[in-house]
């Protein structure tokens, strides 16, 4: 569908509402396609084109939302539905109102790539031989190449209107020995920057470089944590405690103002930059901005979606998301600030450490302490006197994300952020002075 | 509604494929949420389309569409077919499928109560006045609960001639209290693994009995924070059935799926630690532990009529006296290692392309009981209801944390213990376990959000339990050098 037809089918919804309540509409369509590949060929390739329509009413105060993905006929349903269902609920007294209309559209600039978001099997298919071959015989491959785009419009019976839209593709696999894994990821907005050959030679490399692995005592260790490592520490420590709801209920560490992290740490959250391939408005249709939550190690403030922010009796940041009466604004499009130093350098300057690769299974224990246990997975090398001296079996870690980024505790930021990570952060090499390994792969 | 599942067909076979199934399905789901007394979210959502999928040389292509008409549908066929034949540029071995009996028929789940025709009046008002005699509870900081149905409906036609069509529902709910203390949160909840979930209608909810839970729930909240921690160490557990039911899922029902086992999903789910040339002869856990995968159980999560190949829904023995004896499997990934295929595929919906998924993956009951299994233990914890878990790719080590832990001290159930957690390598645990409740506490949990697969899909599985008792496990990991 164009801009112009979702923005069409928001108006129609808006027109079936009329004047019974205040709406707010959201009309999404797009192409997703992955080839998926195992045991070194591809195994399965999937594609799908879908188009949904998510309506929230409001009822003198009464809220309820419905969805459907029949466009051409259920749109009579969908409105029926949602009017049938605000009527039922209780006054909500914090209701905050519908987004006020902004004076122009949300940029769009800079997302799209119609080579991405139409890309054919075989262009996928070619990526993932360039990450296949490059095991040799050596190993076998697994992994994916993903492309598609897909196309948000907005609409609001305030007046607000917006569209946008945004393509990804991404090649992401390992190489398997018998004993150990490698793994890589690349991402980006457009099809034609993929390297599989590049990303496949990342993987095999830490495989083929893992086959002697060992067993190292878990406890406290220095580690240099790659970008897809602090991809996951940013989505624990931001999204539990920069959560405006969270905070107001209590469980985020965060204390606006204080120095709670290293000083080298600066994060923010930024849909509206090119790189985070993002729709620049949130789901309440607040346009995006650049927020800064961290500067220097100082936490600066929190996400607030309409609801939350009004509670503080503040605005909205632009971090709405749907179900947010729930989970509250998240941030989703986060940058870590670079440092300096190349990862070559950080390693360097290790004089007995872990350089870990890769996260896998990482899970809460307790929002408010954020500490988190997970394993090691796709590389993990022991560094002696700043050089790799072999590679190490996987560790299970049980630590606190906050006293990882503590004064003091961040030794160096690495030169090469990038997307990273499974939520696709902007994050560079980490140098930490201390982490808490709990246990080794057996037990 | 068959029409369009079998245009789908037919588009992909006119393309090339060597075999193809479609399903065209309906999905409409309702769910509600409450807050501190409060309504908090209403939201209903339908859907409706066809999927297809074409097989040719070594790789399945899938293709679906919304709204399909005739046409639309014949070419998904096509573009799936298309979309298996630029596979070839990266081949493998060609794929085979299990031979099974074409099928047509029709199935129903069955419910005594359609969730979606009782007023959403009456299912809002449980959730405010739960939430409401929760948040009540002095110090608790936010009471929720939540309440899901489903409706499924869908029409399989494969190019060998099954035609089936399937009405599922399928219904649950959840409470918890958080407790927030200076330097932590406590969280307890009512149900298993994320709440009480079933194939059936309404009645699962008005007999999960919210009401008569909902100050126990807040109080045991505001408890835990004040309870000291749990001792770090190697002592007995015994596993309340609802954190068993979650044990199941991760170190058992994973591990046994077969295309995890060939290395079908080793980049994003990871494998299995279970080598296929030891079926029949490897030493899952004690001669007590007996695990089948039975997707007839009347009213449990992972039952259907048949699976999205159209294979019928069975009875699998996988762990028979501590020997792992079987496994979770399709059509090609029978064919692929010559075993029975058990009908264990399904996709999370029309848009998805259908894989092995368990059914009620689940814990036989023993001889004992949680009241035996105390009274037999001099030393140890006693833990209930999930909070955090973590697996390795493998599914061998992992680690989970419970809401809630009581010590157990000469067979007497002693002080109350904020953040249990446990530890330990997959056969070992298993090994351990040497007492199982018995028959009148089996229960039927499920979990609703069983993620796998990319692009990502939550399945809906179940895994009845018992509580059991494991000696020598590792407890009280924390975030602390000293744990």
């Amino acid at each position: 569908m164009s801009g112009d037809l979702l923005l069409e089918t928001c108006e129609s919804i808006l027109d079936l509402v009329g004047d019974r309540a205040e709406a707010e509409v959201t009309v999404s369509s797009g192409r997703s396609a992955l080839t998926r590949f195992a045991n070194s060929y591809i195994h399965q390739n999937v594609a799908e084109t879908g188009q949904w329509a998510r309506l929230k009413v409001v009822v003198d105060g009464r809220t309820a939302t419905a969805a459907t993905s029949r466009l051409s006929t259920g749109l009579g349903d969908l409105v029926d539905r949602a009017l049938e269902a605000a009527v039922l609920r209780p006054v909500d007294p914090e209701w905050p109102g519908l987004a006020p209309p902004t004076p122009t559209r949300a940029s769009i600039a800079g997302a799209w790539d119609e080579d991405t978001a139409v890309a054919l099997p075989g262009t996928r298919a070619e990526i993932v031989e360039g990450f296949v071959e490059q095991g040799g015989r050596q190993t076998t491959a697994a992994g994916f190449c993903q492309t598609g785009g897909h196309e948000v419009a907005f609409a609001n019976s305030a007046g607000q209107r917006l569209y946008g839209r945004s393509t990804r593709a991404v090649v992401e696999g390992i190489h398997r020995i018998a004993t150990a894994d490698g793994g890589a990821r690349q991402v980006a907005g457009r099809v034609a920057e993929l390297d599989g050959a590049a990303t496949g030679l990342a993987a095999a490399g830490k495989a083929l470089r893992s086959a002697d692995a060992v067993d190292v005592e878990p406890g406290e260790w220095e580690v240099i944590l790659e970008p897809s490592c602090v991809s996951d520490v940013l989505k624990f420590l931001v999204g539990h405690g920069f959560n405006a709801k969270h905070h107001a209920e209590g469980q985020s560490f965060v204390r606006v103002g204080d120095a709670q992290l290293d000083p080298q740490v600066t994060i923010v959250d930024d849909a509206t930059d090119p790189r985070s391939l993002s729709i620049p408005f949130d789901a309440e249709g607040t346009p995006c901005r650049r927020l800064e939550l961290v500067r220097q190690g100082v936490c600066q403030t929190l996400a607030y979606d309409r609801r939350t922010a009004r509670t503080a009796n503040t605005e909205s940041t632009g971090h709405g998301v749907p179900g947010g009466e729930a989970a509250g604004p998240v941030p989703h499009h986060l940058f870590l600030e670079p440092g300096p130093a190349a990862p070559e350098e950080l390693i360097g300057s290790v004089e007995r450490g872990l350089l870990v690769t890769d996260f896998w299974y990482t899970r809460i224990l307790d929002p408010k302490t954020t500490v988190v246990t997970g394993l090691t997975r796709n590389g993990t090398f022991l560094i002696e006197n700043g050089k790799i001296a072999g590679a190490v079996r996987n560790l299970r870690f049980t630590q606190s994300y906050v006293d990882a980024l503590a004064p003091g505790n961040v030794l160096g930021i690495g030169n090469d952020a990038r997307l990273a990570g499974e939520s696709h952060y902007h994050v560079p090499t980490l140098h930490l002075g201390r982490w808490h390994f709990s246990g080794g792969a057996k037990g | 509604m068959f029409e369009y599942a079998q245009a789908a067909v037919e588009g992909a076979l006119a393309a090339g494929a060597t075999y193809a199934d479609a399903r065209f399905g309906v999905n409409a789901n309702e769910s509600l949420s409450a807050r501190n007394g409060v309504l908090e979210g209403l939201r209903l959502g339908e859907s409706a389309g066809v999927g297809v999928r074409a097989l040719i040389g070594s790789s399945w292509g899938f293709f679906s569409v919304t709204e399909p008409s005739e046409a639309s549908a014949r070419q998904a066929g096509h573009d799936a077919a298309q979309i298996a034949k630029a596979s070839a540029l990266v081949p493998g071995p060609p794929l085979e499928l299990a031979a099974v009996p074409a099928i047509e028929a029709e199935w129903t789940s069955g419910w005594q109560e359609h969730p979606h025709e009782v007023s959403l009046a009456e299912r809002a008002d449980l959730l405010v006045a739960v939430t409401a005699a929760t948040s009540s509870v002095p110090g608790v900081t936010v009471a929720e609960s939540h309440l899901s149905a489903w409706d499924t409906q869908k029409w399989f036609v494969s190019s060998q001639g099954h035609r089936i069509s399937q009405h599922l529902v399928e219904c649950g709910t959840s409470m918890e209290a958080t407790a927030v203390g200076e330097s932590e949160t406590q969280r307890r909840s009512y149900g298993g693994i994320g709440g009480i979930w079933g194939t059936q209608g309404y009645e699962i909810v008005r007999a999960a009995d919210l009401a008569g839970n909902a100050q126990r729930v807040g109080e045991e909240a505001i408890a835990l924070l004040a309870a000291p921690q749990c001792p770090a160490g190697t002592t007995d557990v015994i596993l309340g059935a609802e954190q068993l039911a979650l044990q199941v899922h991760e170190s058992v029902g994973h591990a046994i799926e077969l295309d995890r086992i060939l290395g079908w999903e080793a980049a994003f789910a990871g494998t299995s630690f279970l080598d296929l040339s030891q079926l029949g002869s490897f030493r899952y856990g004690s001669d007590l532990m007996n695990i089948t995968a039975d997707a007839t159980l009347p009213g449990a999560l992972g039952t259907f009529g048949y699976d999205d190949e159209g294979t019928p829904a069975q009875r699998v023995d996988i762990v028979r006296d501590g020997i792992w004896v079987g496994v979770l499997s399709g059509r090609d990934s029978a064919a692929v290692t010559g075993l029975p295929p058990g009908g264990m595929v399904r996709a999370e919906g029309w848009g998805r392309l259908p894989m092995v998924r368990m059914t009620n993956v689940g814990l036989l009951p023993g001889t004992s009981s949680l009241e035996e299994m105390i009274a037999a233990t001099e030393d140890g914890i006693y833990m209930e209801t999930n909070r955090s878990w973590s697996i390795d790719d493998k599914r061998l080590n992992f680690q989970f944390g419970c809401e809630l832990g009581y010590e157990i001290k000469h067979g007497r159930r002693g002080r109350l213990l904020r953040n249990p957690t446990y530890t330990g390598i997959t056969p070992q645990f298993w090994g351990s376990m040497d007492m199982v409740g018995g028959p009148d506490e089996w229960i039927f949990w499920g979990t609703p959000n069983c993620g796998k697969g990319q692009p990502m899909q939550y399945g809906h599985t179940g895994h009845p339990a018992v509580p059991a008792r494991f000696r020598n496990v590792r407890v009280g990991v924390s975030g602390r050098a000293d744990s």
